[in-house]
């Protein structure tokens, strides 16, 4: 048993409800549309009593479990209720798991980011469902005038073991809400979890098969008007002028106007990037009269001046970003890119004499490699909700960072944030995109100049035109080999429009003696943001091909090369600063050495492998491609990986299996370029999404057992996925892939 | 605008629209059927499939004029209790991430077998094809669908 501390300084994990009542709370569903059945009715307490932000137990024993982060295909409506559960000592299958409101009183970060949900949450949540556990335990001690210490439970129950009486966890609610909270508790021993480790379905999953409105876009509310924006076709372009006289006539049309998103001297948050600062609104009565309309207007555009804005990023000091003119072309970008090679760069990283060491070697093997603009593409498409009244706003939708979101909202509304009460919907994905929530912005606004409820929504055109990409990256390898093919030196020169994706002291980092890192980028006035494991998402595929390429030019197993470079890095580790640790890394390769049967001799098996570690866990693959008609198919692959302790292992394989078939998809198809500032795709006709045919037949993941805390999921498969299929493809075809996607080299699994 | 009457999940229903408006508008923002998704708008991605008498289509693609007296079943319509072998098949795999794509899926799949009740995974692979999972279900979804088969097969 550990005993731990409830408050950190003076910062409490655990609050009690800010509501009065003495814990007792109504059950309160903003979302009318979601009807109960009349069975969950009958089964529901008459009353219940909250006793801390996350738990609420029943007068008949239900609990109900808030669950903090915004569910968007993570899991976490699933495995942080769950880890509050085995804490509190109760039955899976009576506990109830609602959504939890955005509240920064009661709980922290409430975010969709960096695969960090459970790894953050995870004391916090230990310690709710340990906090009500003890509040129960010592209500039980007060009616029954014994010491607390006496009181055991037992799934949803309380004993007194000496005079043989027990009561449900129901029966003592009312009085455990009067309780206060603790200031330590004790949690359990890892042993002794028993719903932490066990696979539990999707809280959401019927609610998903029968089709019940969960996400944003299913918000209807009366009176409720819809809008849609158009935005520049360009970027680089700006509003000139409109011509509304025809479409304000058309059938459901209500009004037509711009919206400045932000003020010209807004300061930025670092997730308020905007790419379109004036757009045009349309509102009208329903979704295709209005889209009928959007296609009918006419805007005249011009070129944007070059501009600076202020900006707070996440971490760091506040910075100026210069926005240049101009309209862009990938192939300008290609070209500035590749000049870049040969340039000098900024230092970010230097061990050894690197320069002596490629002076001296006896081989040196360079390659570039690049990847694309990505767009998110998450299936259901921007949207928003709003109702703004003077001086208040009600709003809903899909958020990744709402507590940030409501930050900007209230400074661009000038609405106290006390006064705006944003409700999160489940999201049709997210991987990054709805961390920019412009589109907020937008419903907000517009909704404030109708004085109406709005539903703010995106065609897909809209959503893949516009902004917030994957950046576009090159990264050139420079490998010196000595004359008894040692690796000597390691130099690496990354970029990237805008940003760089190097992570200098990540692996192999810390195991070459001679190693440079270098990074540069260019400024462009297309819009990036974070996209499922940024950076990584491209640095993993580079590097772990190019490893491959050193290994075969040194006649070694690619795995059998990897855990050699990771036993240096363990046993006399080069530089600092390695933020990775060799021996769980190695754990990764050598679980998928065993679990994928590398060494098999079916010679038929075209095989690649890979490994990764990001969002502080380990993923290694290997991936099978087999030649069917004389074009590759993946067949399977097989995934290791360590993230600590699995909180709900089925949920967690979903995430892996994820992960993996979209790495692959964005791999062969994901592209999006640029023409005079135009994106060149708008929707999946031209944009190829990776589809069933094209997914690998099989997906084994394996997780390495350890009692570490649990770390992030929901990106460390996505990286490594890039390379594996790479270095397999080379062994079927006998062609190394440098430039992303692979498919517009050669067609494969076409 | 005209009057139409639609036979929606059993029920006779009257709605007064333009006549080229997609079922998929006429579903969500007139009956309030919003288990149907809008995901392209150009019959790419599957998102708005739902049945037209035992077809499955493109609600996106399918004016409100063009329906006639045939039956539409959406996702709310294909089972009283949500218990159809492919919603159950569904549960079981646990297949859904985000959710978004799964309605069109289950539409998708449970049109397939209707016609296929025991498909290869060649041609469940083709059958799906139309549907994109941006989260990356594929692998469970294909699992469910043969799951849901033998269930049928053994009802
Ligand atoms: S919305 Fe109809 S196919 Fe995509
Ligand atoms: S489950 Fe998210 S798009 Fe399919």
């Amino acid at each position: 048993m550990t005993v731990v501390k409830t408050k950190i300084g003076r910062r409490s994990f655990i609050k009690k409800s800010t509501l009065a009542g003495g814990g007792l709370v109504l059950s309160f569903n903003w979302l009318e549309s979601c009807k109960m059945t009349s069975e969950e009715v009958s089964t529901l307490p008459k009353e219940w009593f909250k006793l801390n932000g996350y738990v609420k137990v029943g007068d008949n024993g239900l609990v109900t479990i808030m669950s903090p982060n915004p569910e968007g295909g993570q899991g976490v409506k699933t495995a942080m209720p769950m880890i509050v559960a085995d804490e509190l000592d109760i039955e899976w299958k009576e506990v109830i798991v609602e959504q939890a409101p955005l509240n920064t009183e009661l709980y922290r970060r409430q975010f969709i980011g960096g695969s960090q949900a459970i790894r953050q949450g995870w004391n916090g949540l230990r310690m709710a469902g340990a906090t009500a556990r003890h509040m129960l335990k010592e209500a039980a001690a007060k009616t029954w005038d014994v010491s607390i210490k006496e009181i055991t439970t037992k799934t949803g129950m309380l004993h007194h073991v000496s005079s043989n009486r027990s009561a449900s966890y129901g029966e003592m609610a009312s009085v455990a809400a009067m309780v206060p909270v603790p200031e330590e508790v004790a949690l359990k021993e890892i042993g002794d979890f028993n719903i932490i480790g066990t696979s539990q379905k999707n809280v959401d999953g019927q609610n998903i098969v029968t089709g019940k409105p969960l996400f944003g876009l299913d918000t209807y509310k009366d009176g409720m008007l819809t809008a849609m924006i158009v935005h520049p076709p360009a970027f680089g372009m700006q509003l000139k002028s409109m011509d509304s006289t025809a479409i304000k006539s058309m059938p459901g049309i209500q009004d037509v106007f711009s919206i400045k998103v932000l003020d010209d001297d807004f300061t930025r948050q670092h997730f308020d990037t905007c790419a379109f600062l004036e757009v045009v609104a349309i509102v009208g009565k329903s979704t295709w009269e209005v889209m009928k309309a959007k296609k009918a207007i006419s805007v005249q555009w011009e070129p944007i001046e070059s501009y600076s804005e202020e900006r707070q990023p996440y971490r760091g000091p506040r910075q100026t970003l210069t926005i240049p003119a101009g309209l862009e072309s990938s192939e300008v970008h290609r070209k500035k890119m590749s000049e870049m090679t040969t340039r000098q760069s900024e230092v970010v990283r230097k061990d050894g004499n690197p320069e002596l060491a490629f002076k001296n070697a006896a081989n040196v093997i360079e390659r570039t490699y690049t990847a694309p603009f990505l767009a998110h593409n998450c299936m259901e498409p921007m949207n928003f909700f709003a109702d703004v009244k003077d001086g208040s706003a009600q709003l809903s939708g899909p958020l990744q960072k709402a507590e940030l979101t409501e930050l900007t909202l209230a400074n661009r509304l000038g609405i106290p944030v006390e006064q705006i009460d944003i409700h999160m919907t489940r999201l049709g994905g997210g991987y990054g995109r709805r961390s920019y929530a412009n589109w907020a912005l937008e419903a907000a606004l517009i909704s404030k100049k109708m004085k109406a409820p709005v539903k703010l929504v995106y065609t897909r055109e809209d959503d893949m035109t516009g902004g917030i990409y994957r950046p576009t990256y090159q990264v050139t390898y420079k490998a010196a080999l000595d004359s008894k093919n040692n690796l000597t030196a390691i130099h690496i020169n990354a970029g990237g429009i805008p940003e760089s994706p190097l992570y200098a002291d990540r692996f192999p980092a810390g195991a070459v003696e001679n190693y440079l890192a270098e990074s540069w980028t260019l400024n462009t006035n297309i819009t990036i943001g974070s996209f499922r494991a940024p950076r990584s998402n491209f640095m993993a595929s580079a590097e772990q091909s190019f490893l491959d390429e050193i290994a075969e030019t040194i006649d070694k197993d690619p795995i059998e090369f990897r855990l050699e470079l990771l036993e240096k890095a363990k046993n006399n580790p080069v530089g600092e600063k390695n933020d990775y640790d060799a021996e769980r890394y190695a754990g990764v390769l050598n679980l998928v050495k065993e679990k994928s049967d590398w060494k098999s001799s079916d010679a038929s098996l075209h095989r690649g492998v890979a490994a990764y570690f990001c969002h502080n866990s380990y993923a290694a693959q290997v991936l099978d491609v087999t030649m069917v008609n004389g074009k590759p198919v993946v067949q399977k692959v097989t995934c290791a990986l360590d993230c600590g302790i699995v909180v709900n292992p089925d949920g967690a394989k979903n995430m892996a299996e994820g992960g993996i078939v979209d790495g692959i998809g964005n791999a062969l198809f994901g592209e999006l370029t640029f023409k005079n500032g135009v994106p060149e795709k708008s929707n999946f006709d031209t944009y190829r999404m990776i589809r069933m045919s094209e997914a690998p037949k099989e997906i084994d993941v394996h997780f390495v057992k350890n009692d570490i805390d649990p770390t992030g999921l929901g990106e460390p498969t996505f990286p490594p996925i890039f390379a594996a299929l790479a270095n397999a493809l080379y062994k079927a075809t006998g062609k190394r892939y440098y430039r992303q996607p692979f498919l517009s080299e050669e067609s494969v699994n076409a | 605008m005209a009057k139409f009457n639609l036979k929606i999940n059993g029920n006779i229903q009257e709605v007064d629209v333009d006549p080229n408006t997609p079922m998929l508008w006429v579903l969500r923002d007139h009956f309030q059927l919003v288990g149907t998704k809008y995901g392209c708008g150009i019959a790419q991605c599957g998102a708005c499939t739902v049945h037209l008498g035992d077809n499955a289509v493109r609600s996106c693609q399918l004016p409100v004029s063009a329906v006639g007296d045939k039956a539409i079943t959406t996702i709310e319509g294909l089972s009283e209790n949500g218990d159809h072998p492919v919603q159950k098949a569904w549960l079981e795999v646990d297949v859904p991430q985000c959710g978004y794509c799964q309605a069109g899926q289950i539409m998708t799949a449970s049109a397939l077998l209707k016609k296929n009740p025991s498909p290869s995974d060649a041609e469940i692979e083709s059958a799906m094809d139309g549907n994109i999972c941006r989260c990356g279900t594929y692998t469970r979804i294909k699992k469910a669908v043969k799951l849901a088969a033998v269930e049928t097969e053994n009802s």
